[in-house]
């Protein structure tokens, strides 16, 4: 269990007390935990239960109203140039991959290097493809989203993040959109990522994969956390009966 | 090779109809279709027999060349008409050189344009006009080709184009209304379809990112900029173009007295100020199409606003909305006519005064149907041009 006590010199992301709310709905409700360097952590849960609010206050995508988050030393504030920085060293990937579809796949990769991090267009197209070559799609640079399955798209799209060459990526439901048979070609390509050292928070029902990649797995319920430990306390000895009920209930089919 | 021949089993039928199958199948399968085949026929008969009829012998035609001048121009004297060539065959140049560096849509758009100018040209020779004009329009189709083929994929002149564009709308006022040593022509002699291409092309190029904005405007979620835009847009949309015009001659003298606003100038603020507000609503019907997934997924790549609306956001938004952009640009084309209740002599104004001439009494049919046909061949090129725009996007 880390909070903020045991947070160390090595956390790169620290969450205090963080709360939220959608006009009168309290959707996270007092979150403090932190993130080490290289860390992989699964968030799961029921839906609704604010696993995708949490992460996307770390981007910034939704602002938090009360505590601190604190992303490589930065915190987090309206401050404009505070995000511009921690996006750049944030990468996301979405359920619904949210490809450009008016750009190429090449294009959608090299579009943030060359117009946010300047560049030049020749070297930042070598490192797409460099991309493409490592998530195994290298001979669809040249088309459009609409033109390759679900499971390149997500490909394209973890690639599209890691071309901005981010400390760490967060994953909401990155498999949850995609066909059965498309799911472990995404997964493969994110065990690729935990081993080269990434931090990477993943909110996923991919049980399997939590097991095997996490460091640690975090359980929210009603915008808190319930419960976090490693995969075989979380798994063989959780603590609490709505872990302990989530847990029957997503293994069984 | 089996597996090929059964390929070859399930291909389609091809079509191999003759003209005689097609009526049977299209305009005689029915008897309803039929009566209603035979009535159309009927009718179109009628119609096109009446009015060949009187295009041919009763039609006084005269009155267009006689006229034609001051319908292409208005009163611009004709000793300074050279200067307009000097704008057309700029104009050319660049069309002709963006053909030949980018390809594609502005091939298509010069190609447009060139068989437009060929077109008038042809036509014109058939009149007998001082031939001077006839190899005036001849040249001005053999620069836009000439340049285009000498530029063919020269990149490096893209930023050269570029520039030239957004210096030709001040080099075109400035030939036109005399620098130098040339002699002043005021605009109040500016008029004919000269001045209805102005009005249209200042219209369009100036109400477009206005019109972007303010839909940008609308849906921002600073207050006052939302207020302002909305306030904006619907008054405009709540008032028409005539009123907007009158306003626009009456008011702005009261209010700014000091200044003597050109009459055209006011003329071209009123309708790229109205135009503007249904642009807005055009590209906000646009904006409004896009999932909130692709400003995530902009936001979480560091784009900042600007960079996320120009790459991201308005061209996806843009490319949905072409038709109904399109559409709007021609309207304001063919409401340009408007300016002549203002007193300005634009192709319809000329038209009036024509017909008001004793020499040409009793003429209007020949001489609006020269009008209605000049506004036609423009609007349909635009319509063209926004079809291939479509297909060369794709969103057909
Ligand atoms: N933009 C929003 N406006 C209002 N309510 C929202 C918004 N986004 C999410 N919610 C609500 O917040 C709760 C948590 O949502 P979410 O974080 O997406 O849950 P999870 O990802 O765990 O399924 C849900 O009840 C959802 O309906
Ligand atoms: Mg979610």
């Amino acid at each position: 269990m880390a909070d903020l006590e045991n947070s160390t010199d090595d956390s790169i992301i620290i969450c205090e007390d963080v709360h939220k709310w959608f006009d009168d709905f309290h959707v996270l409700r007092g979150i403090t935990t932190s993130f080490e360097r290289a860390e992989k952590v699964v968030i799961c849960g029921p839906s609704g239960s604010g696993k995708s609010t949490f992460i996307r206050t770390i981007n910034r995508l939704e602002t938090h109203q009360r505590g601190r988050i604190i992303v490589d030393g930065i915190e987090l504030s309206d401050d404009l140039r505070n995000i511009e920085r921690i996006r750049q060293e944030v990468g996301m990937v979405f359920q619904q991959f949210n490809l450009f579809p008016h750009l190429t796949v090449l294009e959608n990769i090299t579009l943030s290097p060359i117009w946010v991090k300047k560049t030049a267009r020749s070297q930042a197209e070598s490192e797409a493809l460099a991309l493409l070559e490592r998530v195994g799609i290298e001979e669809h640079a040249h088309k459009l989203p609409a033109q390759i399955s679900g499971g390149q798209q997500q490909r394209v799209a973890i690639a599209r993040a890691l071309a901005m060459q981010p400390r760490i990526m967060l994953f909401d439901e990155p498999t949850s959109a995609l066909d059965p048979e498309m799911i472990n070609e995404v997964l493969d390509v994110m065990r690729e990522l935990a081993a080269s050292g990434m931090t990477m928070l993943v909110v996923t029902h991919e049980m399997g994969f939590a097991r095997e990649v996490a460091d640690r797995i975090i359980f929210m319920d009603e915008g808190k956390i319930v419960e976090e430990a490693p995969p075989a306390v979380f798994f063989d000895n959780p603590q609490n009966e709505r872990t302990q009920l989530f847990i029957s209930q997503t293994l069984q089919h | 090779m089996e597996e090929r021949e059964s390929n070859q089993a399930i291909r389609p039928p091809t079509a191999s109809k003759n003209i005689l199958q097609w009526l049977k199948e299209n305009l005689f399968n029915t008897w309803y279709n039929t009566l209603l085949t035979f009535l159309a026929a009927g009718f179109l008969y009628v119609v096109l027999t009446g009015i060949l009829t009187w295009a041919f012998t009763e039609a006084n035609w005269g009155v267009i060349p006689a006229n034609l001048q001051i319908f292409l121009v208005g009163a611009y004297p004709r000793a300074e008409i050279w200067r307009i060539w000097v704008v057309i065959y700029t104009l050319s140049v660049l069309a002709g050189l963006s053909a030949g560096i980018w390809g594609g849509l502005a091939l298509r758009l010069a190609l447009v344009i060139g068989s437009l100018g060929g077109g008038i040209g042809i036509i014109v020779a058939f009149f007998p006009i001082v031939p001077w004009n006839r190899l005036g329009l001849l040249a001005g189709v053999v620069l836009l080709i000439g340049s285009l083929f000498w530029s063919r994929r020269s990149k490096g002149l893209r930023p050269w184009v570029l520039g030239g564009w957004l210096l030709s709308f001040p080099w075109t006022m400035i030939w036109l209304h005399g620098f130098g040593g040339l002699a002043t022509v005021f605009t109040s002699s500016w008029g004919g379809l000269l001045l209805t291409l102005i009005l249209a092309a200042v219209g369009i190029v100036v109400s477009f990112p206005l019109g972007v904005l303010l839909a940008l405007g609308r849906r921002s979620s600073l207050p006052t900029i939302k207020w302002a835009s909305t306030a904006y847009i619907e008054t405009v949309r709540g008032v028409p173009l005539v009123t907007i015009l009158f306003m626009a001659q009456i008011m702005v003298p009261i209010f700014l007295p000091d200044f003597r606003i050109d009459k055209i100038l006011r003329a071209m603020l009123g309708i790229t100020l109205f135009s503007a507000a249904y642009m807005a609503e055009n590209v906000r019907g646009g904006l409004q199409a896009i999932p909130r997934g692709q400003y995530e997924a902009a936001h979480a790549l560091g784009l900042n606003y600007p960079l996320m609306m120009l790459l991201i956001i308005l061209p996806q938004a843009l490319r949905s909305v072409i038709p109904a952009i399109v559409g709007q640009f021609i309207s304001l084309f063919k409401d340009t006519s408007l300016v002549a209740v203002i007193g300005l002599l634009d192709l319809l104004g000329i038209a009036k005064t024509v017909i008001a001439n004793p020499d040409w009494l009793g003429l209007q049919a020949e001489v609006y149907l020269f009008a209605a046909v000049v506004y036609f061949v423009f609007s349909y090129s635009m319509s063209y041009i926004s079809q291939k725009i479509e297909e060369a996007l794709g969103v057909a």
